[in-house]
Parts: structure tokens; sequence; C-alpha cells
């Protein structure tokens, strides 16, 4: 019952913000402030996702997104949490590149694109090393906060059983790092994202969601544009709360570290 | 039951020699401002097989790195300590300890915090849940094996620590003032369940305490330590019979005897504190 009514309260300030939202959209479009062409109704931009949907391209251009999304998050943990490892390993590698990578997160990946093309040319490789550039910082900086808030008494516990070396690291060390480097997962993929759609703008040609922006923007169709921008949004939110704040949920309930 | 554990503890090597053997050990580590601070110097004492030893003495007397040394977590400064006469260089499940958290591993359960002492020890897989229940039981945790430690209220956790710690068989029970985060009701359970584990176990046992009751009630013999920097400057033996009840009244005078021990050194550190 009470689920019931927390599930409840949770939803409905969502649904009245977004109502909220559409209500501007729709008055700002019966004011005739911006062209029709340029400001579909509400109403227009919903049919043009139910058409895109409908014909494959909204579909098509999804899967191309994700699947580059996957292959440079993939790289991105790795790289990430290799950085962090060796960086709390070695305070020496700490000093000298972990400063550079804190000093590289100021810098807005979709900066490293021009660069990106010069280096692989105008395709997937350039977007998907503007993905990496973009999100193993704060993967890295997750992997080395997880690892530092590690409970010193728990390493004692460890030692006192026996547990040294790698094997405190393997049995001890890492499992008690998880919560704090699943929160820098998640921030990575936000980071990603990010970056993946800003590449894809830019980049132009083959099939992404980015593209079907752009490409839609210069077809003036901006029932499609707005329809794009609600399947980003979608997908962000969606992957946030099913992948990662589940995760993270369930790490936390499991060792007692939710707020009651 | 006395008989039952001296029989336990007969000595196979070694006849007649110390268990452990603490020789003008002293520690200082550099507090947040930097400054040197001395926390224990020339402690010197022997505990002998099968023997309940209690540290007891005023806060930061430095009884709890007398037994972080002893554990092997921190080396000494100065001095040696030396179990079955060999030196002891590293922390090791032959000294498995007690802390005054539980400092379970979250991530696992009850039973899996104790098959994780079992693994470390490289006990085949197949033996590890038998041997785990096997100790859960013996703190009356069974029901229990397959919760998250968060689900154990305070002093069900001290058990699960305590069945993790006596898992290791170790040769020598380390606790640093396990049950002073307890509720009182609560320790007087855990003191009694210890006793008789320790009983039936034989184990050596050094055991950290600022609390004289649970000293007098536990120990077979009392270290006083002095105000900071520590250092041993009583050893009390309590001879009354085991196993034994709280209100028992040979109990009394020698917790009145440890307590005015005691607070002089308590006094000495508080006039320290005025002075300034």
């Amino acid at each position: 019952m009470s689920l019931v009514r927390s599930a409840v309260n949770q939803v409905w300030p969502r649904l009245a913000a977004i109502g909220g939202l559409v209500l501007v959209w729709a008055l700002v479009y019966r004011s005739g402030y911006f062209n029709a062409d340029v400001l579909p109704s509400p109403a227009a931009a919903w049919s043009s996702l139910v058409h895109n949907v409908a014909n494959g391209k909204i579909p098509r251009a999804t899967q191309a997104s994700l699947v580059r999304l996957l292959i440079g998050f993939t790289i991105s943990v790795g790289i990430g949490t290799v950085f962090g490892l060796l960086e709390v390993a070695s305070s020496l590698f700490e000093r000298s590149f972990g400063s550079l990578v804190v000093g590289l997160q100021s810098l807005p990946s979709i900066a490293w694109l021009p660069l990106a093309i010069l280096w692989f040319g105008l395709n997937e490789r350039a977007v998907i090393f503007v993905v990496v550039i973009g999100s193993f910082p704060a993967v890295a900086l997750a992997t080395v906060s997880g690892l530092r808030q590690v409970p010193l008494i728990l390493q004692r516990a460890g030692r006192t059983l026996g547990a040294n070396g790698w094997r405190l690291y393997r049995h001890v060390v890492l499992p008690a790092a998880v919560p704090g480097y699943v929160g820098g997962l998640q921030q990575g993929w936000a980071f990603a994202w990010r970056s993946l759609m800003a590449g894809e703008l830019i980049l132009g040609g083959a099939l992404g969601l980015g593209q079907l922006l752009n490409n839609s923007r210069q077809n003036l169709e901006t029932g499609t544009v707005i329809a794009t921008m609600v399947v980003i949004v979608l997908i962000g939110i969606v992957v946030d709360l099913a992948v990662f704040s589940t995760l993270d949920h369930r790490i936390r309930a499991r060792r007692g570290l939710l707020a009651t | 039951m006395r008989q039952a554990r001296a029989l336990r503890v007969a000595p196979v090597l070694d006849v007649g020699g110390p268990k452990l053997s603490v020789r003008g050990v002293a520690k200082s580590y550099r507090n947040a401002r930097g400054t040197v601070i001395s926390a224990c110097t020339d402690v010197t004492f022997d505990v002998t097989p099968g023997e309940f030893v209690c540290l007891l003495g005023p806060s930061g007397c430095g009884k709890s790195t007398c037994l972080g040394l002893i554990a092997g977590l921190d080396r000494p400064d100065l001095g040696q300590i030396l179990m079955d006469g060999r030196s002891v260089t590293g922390p090791g499940p032959d000294r498995a300890m007690l802390f005054q958290e539980p400092a379970l591993f979250p991530w696992m359960s009850v039973l899996g915090n104790i098959e994780f002492a079992l693994r470390m020890l490289d006990v085949p897989r197949e033996d590890r849940r038998d041997r785990a229940m096997h100790w859960l039981g013996k703190v009356h945790l069974s029901r229990f094996a397959s919760a998250q430690p968060h689900e154990l209220s305070g002093g069900m956790k001290q058990r699960a620590a305590l069945a993790r710690a006596l898992a290791c068989d170790p040769e020598i029970l380390l606790a640093d003032e396990p049950f002073a985060a307890l509720d009182a009701q609560t320790r007087e359970i855990l003191q009694n369940e210890l006793q008789r584990v320790w009983a039936e176990s034989g184990k050596t046992c050094v055991f950290v305490t600022h609390n004289v009751r649970e000293a007098a009630f536990l120990a077979d013999r009392v270290l006083l330590m002095s105000a900071p920097p520590g250092t041993v400057v009583e050893d009390r033996e309590v001879s009354v019979s085991r196993p034994r009840q709280f209100d028992d009244p040979r109990l009394a005078p020698v917790i009145a005897e440890i307590h005015g021990h005691l607070v002089k050194e308590v006094e000495k550190v508080v006039a320290r504190e005025i002075r300034g």
C-alpha cells in the first residue's frame, strides 16, 4: 500500500513537470511567434515521433548510436579502471598522469573532435575516440575515490584473517570499493552519452541519433528533430535508471547502506 | 571445566615457555598536527599457554596500540614480540582479532564471512560450509547464517565476528574492546559467551578493555597500564574459579582493588590535561 503510494508520489511531480513543459510549448506555438516550420505543435512532433519509429528511422539510428556507445564506454571503463588502479598503486603516477586527467576534465570532449578527425578521418573511430576521452576520466576518478574510501578497519580485519598482498586486494579492497566505483560508472556513462551525441552531431554522415538530428534540421523536419531529442533523453534516463540506479540500489541494499 | 582446559592446552613443544612474550616494546606515532606522541613504552609481559590476560588502562594509554603490535598490524619502534619463541613479523590468522567494530565484510552473508576466514586458511571448499556452520552454532547464530551483517543487532554482529575469529583456530585470540559499544545487558551476555567459548577452546587470549568489571570477570590475569605513555604497572592474578558469575562475591574485592589502581592512573591523565 505504502509502496504504491510512494511510487505515485515519485511519479506525479515528474508527469506534472512534463505536462507543464508541453503546455508552455503549445502556448508558444499558438502565439505564432515562431513559424510552424521551425516550431511544430506538440501534436505534430508526436506524430513525427510515431512516424519515424514506424518507418524504422529512429530505431536504426538508436541502434547505431548504442553500438558506438557500447564500444566507446567499454574501452573507457577499461582504460579508466586501469588508470585509477595505477593512481592508487603509485603516488608518482597520481601526481603526474592523475593530475593531467583532472585537467583533461575541464576540456569538453568535443574539443578533441577536430584532432580526432585529422587522426582517424571522418568515421566511427573519431567519434569513439571522443566518447572515450570524454568518459574515461570519470571512471578513473571514481576508481580512485572508491578505493580510497575503503574502511581501514576492513583491511585490518582482512589482514588478521590472513589476507595479504593480492589476496587482500582481490577479496577485501576491491569488493569494498564497488559502491563508489559503480557511482563512477554511472557518471562515466552520462559523459559518454553526451560526448557521443556531440560527436555524431558534428561528424554527420553515417546513421546515428546525432546525425538524425542534424539531417532533420537540414531538411527542415523540425518534428523529427524534437522527436529525436525526446528519444535521446529517454535513452539517457532509461539506461540510468534501469542499469545504474538499479545496480547501485541493489549493492547498497545488500550492504545496508541505504538511508532508511 | 578448568581441568578440561588444562588437558587441551598441555604443551606439546616449547615445554614451559610462554605462549606470548612482549619484551620492552615501545611505539610512538605522529598525530594530525605532526607532533610525535609516545603511545606506549617499555611494555614487558608474558602470557602462558591457555591464559586469559586483560590489558586494562585509562584511555590513550596505548593498550590498543600494544594489541595492534601483537597482531602484527603495526611494527614496534623498540623491543620484541615473540609467539612460541618466534618473532612476530606481520598479521596472521594464528592471532585472529576482534575489533571494537565487528568489521564484518558487508558484501558477504554472515556464513560467507566465516567461510572467508576458512578460505584464507586454504580449507577446501567442500569443508568450509560445515566448519563455518559449526562455529556459528557455537555463538548461537545458526539461524542467521544467510543474513547480511547489517541485518544483525550489534551483539549478534560481534558474535559473528567471534565465530569468524575462532574459525581461524588461532594460537592466540586478540580482542580490542570488542564489547565496548554494546549496551550493558548485551555486553554481559557476550562476556558470558566468550568465557564459555574460550574455556571450551583452550585458546590463549589477550583482551584489551577499560572496564574493570569486564577485566576481573574474564581474566586469569589483569595487567594494568599506566597513564600515557603506557607501560605495565600492575600485574594482578584473578584466581576466582570458573565458570564465573557476575555476582560472585569473590570478584568484588578484586574489582575494588584494580579499580583503586586504575583511578590513580586516570587521575594522572586528568591532572595532566588540566595543567595543559
